[in-house]
């Protein structure tokens, strides 16, 4: 196949060896990219506002990007390249990357909130067509002809009727644009557009399918030491002993204490390994957790909260006819692991005066302002630059363990390498928040929500934090801003439908059981499962098919043609659930959800069949139909490969998982005991993209996650006329529903 | 120090080890053949999956001592981007990895189902990487990039 360059830290001969199609790896653009060396950060402009930060013309007519938003396997490498080759006039084959590095990309915001494309992409497009702006100028005033008569293309100016050309390099090769991204300066038309829309391959997949991609996990610098860090056995305990005598037969082994801070460093991994397992160390008790049983209670209870009023729409309390019909549901989402395959890994190497630190974070810019406070070095001093980790789905352990890493490596007076356990990763990544959930509403006998009412318990985001809390820093007794961060998780708490009276109340918790951090779609699967569910509850009340009760209370001719599309796929039959399955040993039904995701982002309708099997509890999915418009589609196997991943993941998250927890700590720390989905539990995935080219990109990393619990939830009531308001959806759960 | 001999993707090697419960998966890496990823370090998730002996082996788990005198095949020694195994190339071509940190595991269980059975169904593929675990979600790619190695797909 045609790859593009894999990865752009592969050295100059590796690229040249990669075949006839493999770009050639500009190390010009990007000096301080060679593996393993510390080269000074180039001179290269990031103000976001700079098309040069953007974008660079080199001499031999390639064309670097630098994306400030990170890769994590969502497919950006090809996507931003497309959206910039298109713009500029460019082959694909010709743009080089450079993407997440503190001194080399411009700061477009922490890689998250499924925003990449669209926001990110977006200035990555302006910047593009300034620039294309620019060297139609520079082209016409060398050929002393109009702008107008001119195109850019293939890497050159041109006259579109013919005649001579010039390259960019030409106009501007190895120099500045100089220039502010220009609103006004003209995009192309998407009907002429030959890259954007297309499946164009990822260009990291051969190296990753070969074994020579090189991870976060897998970077080396010379000199380095090998670390471990050693959590508390209680999230709260001090550290009030160490011995070191403990490690003495391990040659090489060293321990470092900070405060509470406690880890082991060793020349080799293994030995690191084995000095972990064998340090004996003495920690106070602590068992400040709330208990796991009574979470749901305990949150509901909390008399420490604040509360807003998020919608308010019509006059709640009206007098409703007798034949309307009033209902009232909780729903609970529990604290949730990001679960990722690789624990977290960092390479650092801080000296007195200055400090690099390879991540695998979805925001190395936000963290530099973080790492420069605790380190206690001025910010341009600090540099951050993004590997490739294990997918981190909003924020594991990455950013903790490149605190340990750059707090060691400042202890040792050396480059440090810190590799997470399983059990740091699961015990100690941030954890999604718990949600609560209660709803009551009432459903005229024609169908018209009449009264809606939703109340969340779910903890606050601190204002102006500028990171999630680190480990380290807090252990080590560091400056750092305290706070809690779990992402947006108020959004798509009323009904996208017609409703008469609407009213959305939070009750913000002031802390969370466990430090929070956003989690996939964060707070929106939670908030689309209560929604829809109960939306799916007063369609049965009014005795209507879910899709025609949706559907009568949507006007959006977007919102409408995926729910049509998604019943489509699933060869919807009209009528009310639940079916009849009263004798069945395996009870059969299908469900839908849908959503438009923050209300004004990408739409989502999903279709679900499942059966149950009565005498065990065991839902399985058979089917999954999902209808997805996100605007402009830049790389539709990529969109695909989202979705289809939001789909699995976001099934695994309600089928199976729940962060286990006692008084003390994490107790679900390893796969056995926080399971995620295998390949038997892997549903058809039937899905359709809907491609809007003249519409705005509205990113597809998140979305499709959202509508999966509540698909899931009516499928079962379907089946089984019974509801899980409660996830994970467990045999347990589901037969003690059935009773 | 002990020397185990290994053979690693076609080199005799010989492996100095000052711990015999030192495992596979460290030895390798340490060797610079870091495609086997480590995971979980418990056999738990499969991507640390290597051939030993033509057979799917966790080398998390697999000591040194007990690596003596066998043959071992990493994602590496499978093929490379320019002469790629079926199974590298089946998953080149479906796109099958996001973030890719399962896949090495992915590709060397799935080579070793093919080796011992050419035309799996699509059940004894779900059977077989069921202990490979995947957190993006690529699963429905990885079965059928197994079955267009296994020139059951097109």
């Amino acid at each position: 196949m045609g790859a593009l360059t894999a990865n752009h830290r592969l050295t100059r001969r590796e690229v040249l060896k990669g075949g006839a199609l493999t770009v050639a790896f500009a190390l010009a653009a990007v000096p301080a990219r060679a593996l393993g060396q510390h080269a000074p950060a180039a001179s290269h402009p990031v103000g976001s506002e700079d098309v040069d930060s953007f974008l660079a013309v080199n001499d031999d007519g390639t064309v670097t990007v630098f994306c400030g938003k990170v890769d994590l396997g969502q497919g950006l490498r090809i996507a931003m390249r497309q959206i910039a080759a298109e713009e500029l006039g460019i082959g694909v084959g010709r743009i080089l990357y450079v993407e997440g590095d503190t001194a080399l990309t411009p700061d477009q915001g922490r890689t998250s909130g499924s925003n990449s494309i669209a926001r990110g992409g977006m200035q990555i497009r302006r910047a593009a067509a300034t620039a294309r702006k620019a060297l139609i100028a520079l082209a016409a005033e060398r050929l002393h002809v109009d702008a107008d008569v001119l195109v850019a293309s293939d890497g050159v100016v041109r006259p579109s009727g013919g005649g001579p050309a010039l390259r960019f390099a030409d106009l501007v090769g190895g120099g500045r644009f100089e220039l502010k991204l220009d609103p006004q300066a003209p995009l192309k038309d998407p009907a002429t557009y030959t890259l954007v829309g297309k499946s164009l391959p990822r260009p990291d997949v051969p190296a990753k399918c070969t074994g020579s991609f090189t991870f976060m996990q897998d970077f080396r610098l010379n000199g380095m030491l090998h670390a471990r860090v050693i959590r508390p056995p209680a999230i709260g305990a001090r550290l009030i002993a160490v011995d070191r005598s403990s490690i003495r037969t391990l040659a090489g082994a060293r321990v470092v204490q900070i405060k509470d801070f406690l880890a082991v460093v060793a020349e080799d991994e293994w030995t690191a390994v084995r000095a972990a397992r064998m340090l004996r160390a003495q920690w106070s008790p602590w068992s400040g957790l709330p208990a796991q049983d009574k979470l749901v209670a305990t949150l509901r209870a909390d008399p420490d909260v604040t509360d807003q009023k998020l919608v308010t729409k019509g006059e709640p309390g009206a007098k409703r006819p007798e034949s309307a019909k009033a209902l009232a549901a909780s729903y609970f989402w529990p604290m949730q692991s990001h679960g990722s395959i690789g624990p977290a890994c960092a390479v650092a190497d801080v000296g007195v005066d200055a400090a690099t630190v390879w991540t695998a974070s979805q925001g190395t810019h936000g963290n530099r302002d973080t790492f420069a406070r605790f380190l206690g070095l001025p910010r341009e001093k600090v540099r951050l630059i993004y590997l490739d980790g294990a997918g981190c789905y909003g924020m594991n352990g990455h950013e903790d363990a490149a605190a340990d890493a750059a707090i060691l490596s400042r202890a040792v007076g050396r480059p440090v390498r810190v590799q997470w356990s399983r059990e740091d990763e699961h015990g100690w990544d941030p954890k999604g928040p718990p949600q609560l959930l209660d709803i009551s509403g009432t459903v005229s006998s024609d169908g018209r929500i009449l009264d809606w009412h939703t109340e969340m318990w779910i903890p606050q985001a601190t204002q102006g934090l500028p990171d999630i809390p680190l480990l380290a820093p807090a252990a080590a007794g560091l400056d750092q801003v305290r706070g809690l961060q779990p992402g947006l998780i108020w959004q798509n708490g009323d009904p996208p439908y017609a409703a008469d009276n609407v009213r959305v109340l939070v009750h913000w918790l002031k802390d969370a059981p466990l430090r929070p951090a956003p989690i996939r779609s964060p707070g929106k699967p939670a908030n689309c499962l209560a929604v829809e569910s109960f939306v799916d509850e007063l369609a049965a009340a009014a005795g209507l098919d879910p899709v025609e009760f949706r559907l009568r209370g949507l006007s959006d001719a977007r919102a409408i043609e995926v729910i049509r599309r998604a019943a489509a796929l699933m060869k919807w039959q009209s009528r009310p659930s639940p079916v009849n399955n009263k004798d069945a040993a395996v009870m059969r039904g299908r469900g839908i959800a849908y959503v438009h995701y923050k209300h004004n982002e990408t739409y989502v309708a999903m279709g679900m069949q499942v059966e149950v099997e009565r005498a065990s509890g065991r839902i399985r999915v058979e089917r999954v139909a999902c209808a997805h418009d996100c605007g402009q589609i830049i790389n539709p196997d990529g969109v695909r490969a989202q979705v289809e991943g939001s789909i699995l993941q976001t099934l695994s998250r309600v089928l199976m998982e729940e962060v286990q927890f006692d008084r003390s700590r994490v107790t679900s720390v390893n796969w056995s005991t926080y399971p995620i989905l295998r390949f038997s539990d892997v549903p058809v995935l039937d899905i359709e993209l809907i491609d809007r080219p003249t519409q705005p990109p509205l990113g597809a990393g998140e979305a499709a996650c959202t509508p999966v619990g509540a698909a899931l939830a009516n499928a079962v009531f379907d089946a089984t006329g019974a509801r899980l308001r409660t996830v994970p959806f467990t045999p347990q759960r589901m037969k003690a529903a059935l009773v | 120090m002990a020397t185990y001999d290994v053979r690693i993707n076609g080199s005799a090697r010989a492996i100095e080890s000052s711990d015999p419960e030192q495992p596979l998966l460290y030895v390798l890496r340490g060797l610079g053949l870091t495609a086997t990823k480590f995971g979980c370090g418990l056999g738990q998730c499969g991507a640390c999956t290597v051939l030993v002996d033509g057979r799917a082996v966790r080398s998390c788990l697999l000591t040194i001592a007990r690596a003596q005198g066998k043959t071992v095949t990493t994602l590496e020694g499978l093929g490379s981007i320019s002469a790629p195994h079926p199974v590298q190339a089946a998953f080149i071509k479906e796109q099958v990895p996001q973030c890719g940190y399962c896949t090495s595991g992915m590709i060397v269980s799935a080579a070793a189902l093919l080796a011992a059975q050419p035309k799996p169904s699509e059940q004894a593929i779900r059977s077989a990487l069921d202990g490979n675990l995947c957190r993006c979600g690529t699963h429905a790619r990885v079965i059928r990039a197994v079955m267009l190695a296994s020139g059951q797909a097109d």
